[in-house]
């Protein structure tokens, strides 16, 4: 099996026939992940473990009873979910070092399923950012930035710029997930999604990323950003992928009460051929100031593609979708505010050698753990929060999130089975710009088309589409409603048959990749 | 208008962070600057949304004990304890006034 191939169709069969065994796909993912280290999208490589698991999962296609598709299948998981006897930092100083005592319930669930957990992958600093470069293991690279594609269209430039300092940015904040499914180093990886963080970093590096319907997923063991936003996300190279990833992980959860107690059944996604009773709304206000031309006209040529194929697309309007993102920049730093507050020395993690008060201590410890971008989300949440200041801009912004729901009802009860949106403004951008303007900053812009789709609960996903002018991944974005995620991911696995996005060019994964590398057909949709 | 040394010094008591320095401060007004947009909005008579499934009801179990005993694993992340207890200094001690804390804020 190559590590290009599909889950349920390539690789499942490939163990259960013996081609492959986990212990060799282990190893190979272990191999590349070591030679791949530039990217610095791991924290933490959990090599011993893995193995160990692998060799159970070995034992188990021998006797002919694998647990499941995902036996043996290996697979990393973003640092901000919890993970027994491996340590979970969230890329910030006031976790290092900290052993978590359990698992994450969606954790726990692969685990059970025999999926080999190879290691913890990097982001931003809690999960609070659009690059994943504020984390205190440095930033993740893109790689991309590494592909022939990419360095082909720069050859066009300057000699005398340093490669090195060439790199552009994964997105984030699930960026360090999205660089490993992207390199090769894991056939899917766990992410988070509050404002976008599992889209953003997909549409940057050319992958599947699944923002699930908040309620589907377990949110227990994930390290909290926004309790009434976050989801765990789902990153893959296939929609197919996701799909199984899905079906492993959705289902109510005694320890987590947000999640729903409705059935869940799992599902294949059937081969679409008519999308002629589909109706597809193009929402008008996601022609967002900042988007990229090439985006636009990606986004207009798959609005044709659908229209050509018989569905029926019309233009639609949210028209509080400008107001989204300041309305998540209140409510988020207010949640932020609260859920930090429990990062205090005394019971885990980092704590101070201040000992004149309990006080002084707990301001000294969140003084040396927090960067940044954590205290400033802090401060300005504390300040929203304030007596004075509450009905003004929390209960206000709780409102606006009602009217931008709304907007979507309206929408879907219109008609409208899916929405199609860009997911990001533009293609990635280099790191040495990218870091000119402040996290927050940054974030405002970049979460723009993701962020309403977490105001309103619905699930999204970003498919990538075409590769741009500089030879980076572009991807799309729809959306849908409630709870009808086979819906959802039937249309995406559609439009992902008729763009054929372009393997990424890899040297590192040639030469660990011992299948057969296929000639790709070039991108039909540039 | 520009949040008073007041404010921001009941900030810093209340989020028990500090501002840093000058950056930081102008952070919090930048941000205040760009929540003030949320006001453009007409939001008469609509009701503030807690969570998207409010139409749900929250799920209630039995009152039995499924899990627990877990002392000894919780305690291990613990930097200062003895016995069963986490070790904190002192408490019902304030954080020191403006005048006499280490932080950026004018007027310490």
């Amino acid at each position: 099996a190559a590590l290009k191939d599909g889950l349920r169709s390539q690789v499942s069969a490939a163990l259960k026939e013996g081609r492959v065994t986990p212990t060799e796909l282990c190893q190979r993912c272990l191999a590349l992940i070591k030679s791949t280290k530039f990217l610095n999208a791991y924290i933490t490589v959990a090599e011993e473990t893995a193995l160990k698991q692998a060799e159970e999962s070995e034992e188990r296609y021998k006797r002919g009873q694998p647990l499941g598709i995902l036996d043996g299948i290996p697979i990393s998981v973003k640092d901000n979910f919890n993970t027994a006897g491996i340590e979970t930092t969230c890329a910030s100083n006031m976790l290092k070092g900290y052993i978590s005592p359990y698992n994450a319930t969606v954790v726990q669930k692969l685990l059970d399923q025999g999926a080999v957990l190879l290691g913890k992958t990097n982001l931003d600093e809690f999960a609070m950012g659009s690059g994943s470069t504020d984390g205190v293991f440095g930033p993740v690279r893109n790689p991309w930035s590494y592909s022939k594609q990419y360095k082909e269209k720069s050859v066009l430039k300057s000699h005398s710029e340093d490669e090195e300092s060439d790199w552009v940015i994964t997105g984030g904040s699930s960026g360090g997930s999205a660089a490993a499914v992207s390199s090769f180093t894991c056939f899917a990886a766990l992410g988070s999604d509050t404002g976008g963080s599992t889209r953003n970093p997909a549409a940057h590096c050319g992958v599947v990323g699944l923002k699930p319907t908040y309620g589907l997923i377990s949110r227990h063991g994930l390290i909290p950003l926004v309790n009434s936003m976050d989801v765990p996300g789902i990153l893959t190279r296939c929609v197919d992928d996701a799909a199984v990833l899905l079906g492993s992980l959705a289902g109510h959860d005694p320890k987590d009460s947000t999640t729903v107690q409705d059935d869940f059944k799992p599902f294949e996604l059937p081969n679409l051929t008519d999308v002629s009773k589909l109706s597809i709304g193009i929402p008008k206000e996601y022609h967002a100031p900042g988007l990229s031309s090439e985006i636009l006209a990606l986004w207009s040529k798959a609005a044709d593609l659908f229209k050509n194929a018989g569905a029926k697309v019309i233009e639609v309007s949210l028209p509080h979708t400008r107001y989204s993102i300041v309305c998540y920049h209140v409510l988020c730093t207010a949640e932020v505010a609260s859920n930090m507050a429990r990062f205090d020395g005394l019971e885990y993690g980092h704590r101070s050698d201040m000992k004149d008060s309990t006080e002084s201590m707990y301001a000294a410890t969140r003084r040396e753990g927090f960067n940044d971008v954590v205290r400033g989300r802090i401060l300005s949440g504390n300040y929203f929060l304030l007596k004075q200041n509450y009905e003004k801009y929390f209960v206000k912004a709780q409102k606006v999130r009602r009217l931008i729901a709304n907007d979507f009802v309206k929408v879907f009860r219109s008609g409208v089975d899916i929405l199609l949106t860009p997911t990001t403004l533009s293609d990635a951008a280099p790191y040495t710009e990218f870091i000119q303007e402040d996290n927050r900053t940054r974030s405002a812009q970049d979460d723009i088309l993701t962020q309403a789709a977490n105001m309103a609960g619905l699930p999204a996903i970003n498919v990538p589409t075409a590769l741009s002018e500089r030879g980076l991944p572009v991807g799309l974005q729809f959306i849908g409603r409630s709870f009808q995620e086979k819906q959802l991911l039937s249309v995406a696995k559609w439009f992902e048959k008729q763009v054929q996005f372009p393997v990424i060019q890899l040297e590192e994964v040639k030469r660990h990749d011992n299948g057969v590398f296929q000639h790709q057909k070039s991108a039909s949709f540039s | 208008q520009k949040v008073s040394v007041e404010v921001l010094d009941h900030l810093e008591h209340l989020a028990l962070v500090d501002f840093r320095d000058l950056e930081g401060v102008e952070r919090l007004q930048k941000a205040i600057q760009f929540a003030d947009q949320l006001h453009e909005v007409n939001t008469d008579g609509v009701e503030p949304m807690d969570s998207v499934l409010e139409d749900r009801c929250l799920y209630l179990r039995e009152d039995d004990v499924t899990e627990g005993n877990c002392t000894k694993e919780l305690m291990e992340n613990a930097r200062e304890k003895v016995e069963e207890y986490f070790v904190a200094p002192p408490g019902n001690i304030p954080l020191p006034k403006l005048e006499e804390r280490e932080t950026f804020l004018p007027g310490s």
